[in-house]
């Protein structure tokens, strides 16, 4: 581990450390590309970084690369709007997502970095019938899998979110809400460098700046990759690059079921709290939440269309506003500061793929389209797991990608497709 | 914005538009499950050009083929979806 020790962060560090004018000390080590790898992982996001933690605390398996062709975080992991639930629709997904809220609460102190997990509650919002009868249909679900979720009925919304119009006054009254009160935010890129900085003490190679060119596969099996930065031997390669993952995919000869479509959020200038929980709206398309500094974080449904880019449009931000303010009038004069989008890695069935593929040796851990930030823990400890021990594990064997051509698809959209 | 010249229509922004995503060749009607589910589900989702079917559904409510580019957005072809391609 030569050099590079793990810093430690501490009240008393920041001050001495902010007196003596030097520089902080490197986090990880920038290494060499080794000529073989026992893993290489592609995709310098949460699940990639995730994945390589795991890979290395729970296996003792190191001699791992991740290769991130930008900077880690530089993919969804560092633009979406870090929700974190569980109070999925079906009890498979359910379950999974529970896992990882349950990693989420104890990953600050595994990872000794402070990820800012606030567990304020997420409200989802029934603006008809028909929607207070699949969120009574979720809790059930949900509170069969030990979870914490329950229909709460407007004045109980009231309480908990004061500004919100619950009378019928609005086109789109409020009937009621499934509240899950251990939801919440948390720091997405705390998450994404305290992954990194774990992995990288623990050995793993983090390769910045690395793109994937090609992967070789000889006779149906993985033998190695070609990267921008040479070549690598190794025969286990595992697709963490959610919004490229088609591409990537195709290197190996895969053909995955996902549509890559964009996803904007928007964010405005900071003000005086008065927002605890996530608000979500499924028949407004919307979602909010204040952070800590005080700003509202809004994100809505993908792009009407696929594309590869991520730039943002005047359609999202006027479709926005009306429904926001539908919402919540009060907010009229607030100004935008920000806004911008994210590739999103959309399944026909809202699930996530995650598994063996095709080409031996070549593993996806994809699909993750606008939800997958709060499957970060639970995937990678999941992928490490399946790597490890040569297959799928009980939570993820519902995730596989012969799902597709079997006709056993998931049915999570009902609870994924807005409410990330 | 994204503008579409609908060859019946003209210049119409995008939200006029519902998008029916990459053109699969469809399998014959007594293909078995599995080729109709390969044909459903799996996608090249490429990126670079590509040629996509969109409704237009506030304007002459005719399906197109047109030719985008996923990187960019570029539009450089609108047929009708009848037309010779
Ligand atoms: C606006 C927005 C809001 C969202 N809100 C939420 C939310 O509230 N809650 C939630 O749970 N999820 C949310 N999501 C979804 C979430 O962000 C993603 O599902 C998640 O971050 C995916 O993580 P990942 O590690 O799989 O992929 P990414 O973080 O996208 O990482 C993939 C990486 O692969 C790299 N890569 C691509 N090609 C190559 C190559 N050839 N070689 C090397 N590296 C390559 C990319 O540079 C990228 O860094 C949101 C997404 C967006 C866009
Ligand atoms: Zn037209």
């Amino acid at each position: 581990m030569s050099d590079v020790k793990r810093p430690r962060y501490s009240a008393w560090k920041l001050l001495t450390q902010g007196f003596s004018k030097k520089p902080w000390p490197k986090v990880w080590e920038h290494h060499e590309l080794q000529s073989s790898y026992d893993v290489v992982i592609i995709g310098g996001g949460v699940h990639g970084l995730a994945t390589a933690y795991y890979l290395a605390r729970n296996h003792g398996i190191t001699n791992v690369a991740v290769l991130e062709k930008f900077y880690i975080g530089s993919g969804g992991s560092g633009r979406n709007t870090a929700i974190v639930r569980s109070n999925y629709l079906t009890p498979e997904g359910s379950r999974f997502y529970d896992r990882s809220v349950k990693l989420y609460e104890h990953l600050a102190q595994d990872l000794n970095f402070n990820v800012m997990f606030e567990q304020r509650g997420h409200m989802t919002l029934a603006h008809s019938d028909s929607s207070l009868r699949t969120m009574r249909w979720r809790a059930e679900v949900n509170k069969l899998e030990g979870i914490n979720s329950e229909v709460i009925t407007p004045s109980e919304i009231k309480k908990l979110a004061p500004f919100l119009d619950i009378t019928d006054h609005p086109r789109y009254p409020i009937h009621g809400a499934l509240w899950h009160p251990p939801g919440g935010i948390i720091r997405h890129d705390a998450v994404v460098w305290g992954y990194a900085r774990a992995a990288a003490a623990l050995g793993t190679h983090i390769h910045q700046d690395t793109e994937l060119t090609a992967i070789d596969v000889d006779s149906g099996r993985v033998i190695g990759v070609q990267t921008s930065r040479g070549p690598i031997a190794t025969r286990v390669v595992i697709n963490c690059t959610a919004g490229w993952a088609s591409l990537i995919s195709a290197m190996a000869g895969v053909t995955l079921p996902i549509t890559t479509r964009p996803l904007q959020a928007a964010v405005t200038e900071p003000v005086k709290k008065f927002l605890h929980p996530v608000i979500v709206s499924g028949s407004l398309h919307t979602y909010v939440s204040q952070t800590s500094r005080g700003e509202l974080v809004f994100g809505a449904s993908v792009d009407p269309f696929a594309s590869y880019s991520t730039r943002g449009s005047l359609e999202f931000t006027t479709g926005l506003a009306t429904h926001v303010l539908e919402l919540m009038p009060a907010i009229s004069n607030m100004r935008l500061l920000r806004q911008w989008a994210g590739l999103c890695d959309m399944t026909p069935d809202f699930g996530p793929i995650i598994g063996p593929t095709p080409a031996d040796g070549f593993y996806v851990d994809v699909g993750w389209g606008t939800y997958g930030f709060k499957a970060g823990p639970v995937a990678g400890e999941s992928v490490a797991d399946m790597i490890a021990n040569g297959q799928p594990g009980r939570l993820i064997e519902p995730f596989g990608l012969d799902r597709f051509e079997k006709g056993t698809l998931t049915a999570e959209k009902g609870a994924a497709a807005v409410g990330h | 914005m994204l503008l579409i010249q609908c060859p019946h229509c003209g210049d119409r922004n995008s939200d006029e538009f519902t998008f029916n995503g990459e053109i699969v060749p469809r399998p014959d009607a007594d293909a078995d499950p599995a080729t109709w589910r390969r044909y459903l589900y799996m996608k090249s989702n490429g990126d670079g050009w590509q040629t996509e079917r969109w409704f237009h559904v506030s304007g002459c409510r005719r399906f197109l083929r047109v030719e985008r580019n996923l990187d960019t957005n570029e539009i450089r072809d609108v047929r009708d979806y009848g037309d010779p391609s």
